[in-house]
């Protein structure tokens, strides 16, 4: 059964299209690359599916339900989880409190029970901490929980904002370029790490990235996007041999 | 393992240091020991406390900048005189009814504005702001521009207290709770904090509404206090006076913004007798502490418990 | 309909002298980002200049006014050296208390130097005279308050547009980083912009001190945010925006003041502001620019 179903999508900013009749499949537990030049729209399809921004036109079904132009905290509720081709973390604060804003969306006291200091906050408080500390452990951030997010070096910062995505408890993860500004050892323990997150969360993942031997070693399906539009879908292999996709990318390197 | 019984502990010695620092202050009043000018000031500081914690939830912590907390202060200081003076009901219902009046005016300015970012929202807080004293001018009921006079006294130095420790303790124990943390996510980053579930317009306008609140309580105490009040003293240069406090503190530091209330309101009080170069002074420190120190004198950096056990060499 | 025109035309006047103090707050902002709450300070610096030049130095109203806008330019560019440089680079909010201190330091230590005492400016340096035109009554304050302002606007226009000078503040205003790396200077540029904005402040304070007869060490206050006001209106940071806005903002107050209840006159005006901004708000000639993801 597909988990996501796109249909038709449109997005035009000031008369020009940015997405043009995209349509797209993932299926549950499939890990689906997009593709394309720059400016080709793979991250203005990323702002539509999360909310970011409001589609003209078109159906994004997720779990049968239509989310397209619902707001972001809406859509995260529906179980979507991003990260950011520029990191976004919330610089200025711990690692740990980073993840912990994750599980605000289902804040296990009240209001006035925080302002006043119930038992219920204090034993709320301790949940969040324990499952925030989880999620740090898994990505072997745990000892640095009390750092300032901005103070972590680049490659720990990608983790945690993975982290902090997968704290949402997310079906479906889309990761923006997470290999950009690594090294080829960093790039290949990513590769492992997101095979390892799919199976242990049982999630969707989709992912764009410029690393074409990331993109082909761990993508089952590829989308490739040329001005708005998708202009091949298929297997890595099937999508190495495609000719407009070698001329979308003519003067740079298909490997 | 943190046990229930370490936090009671904790909890007592706390409610026991407060209740200690109460009595001392009207020990000093009700002997004469603190003359009636000080009395003023200590009044004047801990108005301004409230008024510095309350904005500082709204610019420090949530990160949107407002320029109309006078407005609110304002709002409280009116409907309080009404209810008392007016309407000849107690003190009580007359903060209760600053309260509620000034938290549904932010609630109201709120809702439209807190969708506007940086120098735009500053802008149109100023403008409400600025609104609600000339709508305070043009009501003949509360006196016009000429204002109201004669309003009884009613806030004693345990008003005063109760009040500041529950605004600090409202605000302190909101800013460390999940709810905090959604707040300040929003200052952090909008779209970040959008995309992990926090439905980021809503709690701005809580931030908001609760930072109303609080102005409005101080005002409600203001008004009871110095006898008269008129929509002059409430223009937007009020609220550069709080903000101030709340930037030379620290953005997004309760403790800094305590500590810049009681400096900048003895620095007022202590220049008060020379006028002419009072406001000079005052305008050069803040030209000089924001060259030098523009994040303010605490950062986002807090005095907590473990500084003061760190100071006393005591065990955390 | 007399009575319109009438209205009509006091606003204009009052609307120039907004539009005067726009410029400069909306040049500042265009091209450092910085609200310069100072500014309708400066203006009330060159209010005094031009009085003393008119009292003390007997000089004629258009001497003032250059002597005014001289003074105020060298104020403006060492305001913006010793306050406002060694900020550019931090938070926005510093800069912006900042400039609350240097407009309550201009303030006060006017007030302190001169008093408090409100002075008259001098008759004989602006004989009053009224033409009465088709039942509408002009006097010649109005004529030379427009009529200045439109060619301090025009000389302001070519500069921007034509010289060198403006192309380079043009430059810096959409992107500092890259203006430098077409070898402008930035700090000279950010001077020239504090110059050219403080002394068309200058040019409306003796305007005032001409159309109100008085000059006071407060009297920057309202007209300044009534100017800033006029300046988000038409768009912060546009140079046409500004003169709209101002004049827009001075026909909008005179109306209210003339057909409805002056005490509300500033609500008013408020009130416009704020439903520009919900509305449209980057204001009447603003482009909008989405957040980038």
């Amino acid at each position: 059964m597909s988990l996501m179903e796109i249909k038709n999508l449109h997005k035009s900013f000031g008369g020009l299209s940015a997405v043009l009749n995209f349509n797209f499949n993932l299926q549950s537990n499939e890990l689906v690359g997009l593709i394309g030049p720059n400016g080709a729209g793979k991250t203005t399809v990323f702002n539509l599916i999360t909310g970011v921004y409001k589609p003209d036109e078109g159906k994004i079904l997720f779990a049968d339900k239509d989310l397209a132009g619902l707001p972001p905290y809406v859509i995260c509720k529906h179980g979507i989880a991003r990260t950011f081709q520029n990191i976004r973390l919330f610089r200025d604060l711990s690692v740990l409190d980073n993840v912990k804003i994750a599980f605000h969306k289902n804040v296990p006291y009240g209001f006035l029970n925080a302002i006043i200091r119930t038992p219920n906050f204090f034993r709320g408080e301790r949940e969040i901490e324990e499952q925030a500390m989880e999620y740090l452990k898994i990505f072997n951030l745990d000892s640095k929980k009390d750092e300032i997010a901005s103070s972590l070096p680049y490659g720990e910062q990608r983790r945690l904002e993975i982290a902090r995505a997968l704290a949402t408890n997310p079906t479906m993860l889309i990761l923006d370029e997470p290999a950009a500004g690594m090294n080829p050892q960093e790039t290949q323990d990513l590769m492992q790490l997101i095979q390892w997150i799919r199976k242990d969360f049982n999630l969707s993942i989709l992912l764009i990235e410029h690393d074409m031997s990331l993109v082909m070693g761990v993508c089952e399906r590829i989308y490739v996007l040329d001005y708005g539009q998708v202009i091949a879908e298929g297997k890595p292999e099937e999508i190495r041999n495609n000719k407009r996709v070698i001329e979308a990318y003519l003067g740079e390197e298909v490997t | 393992m943190q046990g229930s019984g370490k936090i009671g502990g904790r909890l007592i010695a706390e409610v026991a240091a407060v209740a200690a620092l109460f009595m001392l202050g009207q020990f000093l009043i009700s002997t004469g020991m603190l003359e009636q000018y000080y009395q003023i000031i200590l009044t004047s500081m801990c108005i301004n406390i409230i008024l510095a914690v309350s904005l500082s939830l709204i610019n420090g912590f949530t990160g949107q900048l407002s320029l109309g907390h006078a407005g609110f202060m304002a709002v409280g200081a009116y409907a309080s005189v009404v209810m008392t003076n007016r309407l000849d009901l107690p003190f009580i219902i007359g903060i209760l009814a600053a309260c509620l009046g000034a938290a549904l005016a932010g609630f109201i300015i709120g809702v439209p504005t807190l969708r506007l970012k940086g120098d735009y929202l500053a802008i149109a807080t100023l403008g409400f702001g600025e609104i609600i004293r000339v709508v305070l001018q043009n009501i003949d009921y509360v006196g016009g521009p000429s204002g109201i006079m004669g309003i009884e006294k009613y806030t004693t130095w345990a008003w005063l207290f109760a009040s500041t420790i529950l605004t600090l303790v409202v605000i302190v124990n909101l800013i460390n709770s999940s709810y905090g943390r959604a707040i300040i996510s929003v200052r952090e980053d909008e779209v970040a904090a959008e995309l992990m579930g926090i439905n980021t317009t809503r709690y701005k306008v809580i931030a908001f509404v609760v930072g109303a609140m609080f102005a409005g309580l101080a005002g409600a105490l203001y008004a009871h206090y110095f006898y008269i009040i008129k929509p002059e003293s409430f223009t937007f240069m009020k609220s550069f006076d709080i903000l101030v406090m709340v930037v030379l503190g620290g953005l997004g530091s309760t403790t800094g913004a305590v500590i810049a209330a009681i400096f900048v309101t003895a620095l007022t009080a202590f220049l008060q007798s020379f006028p002419a170069i009072r406001m000079i002074l005052y305008a050069l420190i803040l030209i000089i502490v924001m060259i030098y120190r523009p994040q303010g004198l605490m950062g986002n950096k807090e005095i907590g418990r473990k500084t003061l056990a760190r100071l006393w060499g005591g065990k955390r | 309909m007399q009575e319109f025109i009438q209205q009509l035309i006091n606003g204009l006047s009052l609307g120039a002298i907004y539009a005067l103090i726009a410029l400069g707050y909306t040049m500042v902002y265009g091209i450092i980002k910085l609200i310069n709450f100072a500014h309708g300070d400066i203006m009330m610096v060159g209010a005094y200049v031009g009085f003393f030049s008119l009292s003390v130095l007997d000089s004629n109203i258009l001497v003032a006014m250059i002597y005014a806008m001289l003074a105020c330019s060298i104020l403006g560019v060492l305001i913006e050296k010793i306050a406002y440089k060694p900020l550019r680079y931090s938070t926005r909010i510093a800069a912006l208390i900042t400039a609350i201190g240097v407009s309550l330091f201009l303030e006060y230590f006017t007030l302190f130097l001169l008093g408090p005492a409100q002075r008259v400016f001098p008759d004989t340096a602006f004989p009053v005279n009224n033409y009465n035109i088709i039942g509408v009554s002009v006097s010649n304050k109005d004529i030379f308050v427009i009529v200045s302002a439109v060619i301090l606007m025009l000389i302001l226009q070519y500069i921007i547009r034509m010289t060198k000078t403006g192309k380079a503040m043009r430059a810096v205003s959409e992107d500092k980083d890259a203006a430098v790396l077409m070898g402008i200077s930035v700090d000279k540029t950010v001077s020239i912009t504090f110059a050219i904005g403080s002394s068309l402040a200058a040019a409306a304070g003796v305007m005032i001190g001409v159309y109100y007869n008085t000059v006071n060490p407060l009297m920057g206050i309202v007209p300044g945010i009534k100017a800033f006001v006029a300046a988000v209106l038409g768009g912060i940071g546009l140079v046409p925006g500004a003169m709209v806005g101002g004049f827009l903002m001075g026909i909008l107050e005179t109306m209210v003041s003339g057909y409805g209840n002056s005490l509300y006159r500033d609500a008013v005006a408020y009130g416009v502001l704020i439903l520009i901004l919900i509305i449209k708000p980057t204001g009447l000639f603003g482009k909008n620019t989405g957040d980038k993801v």
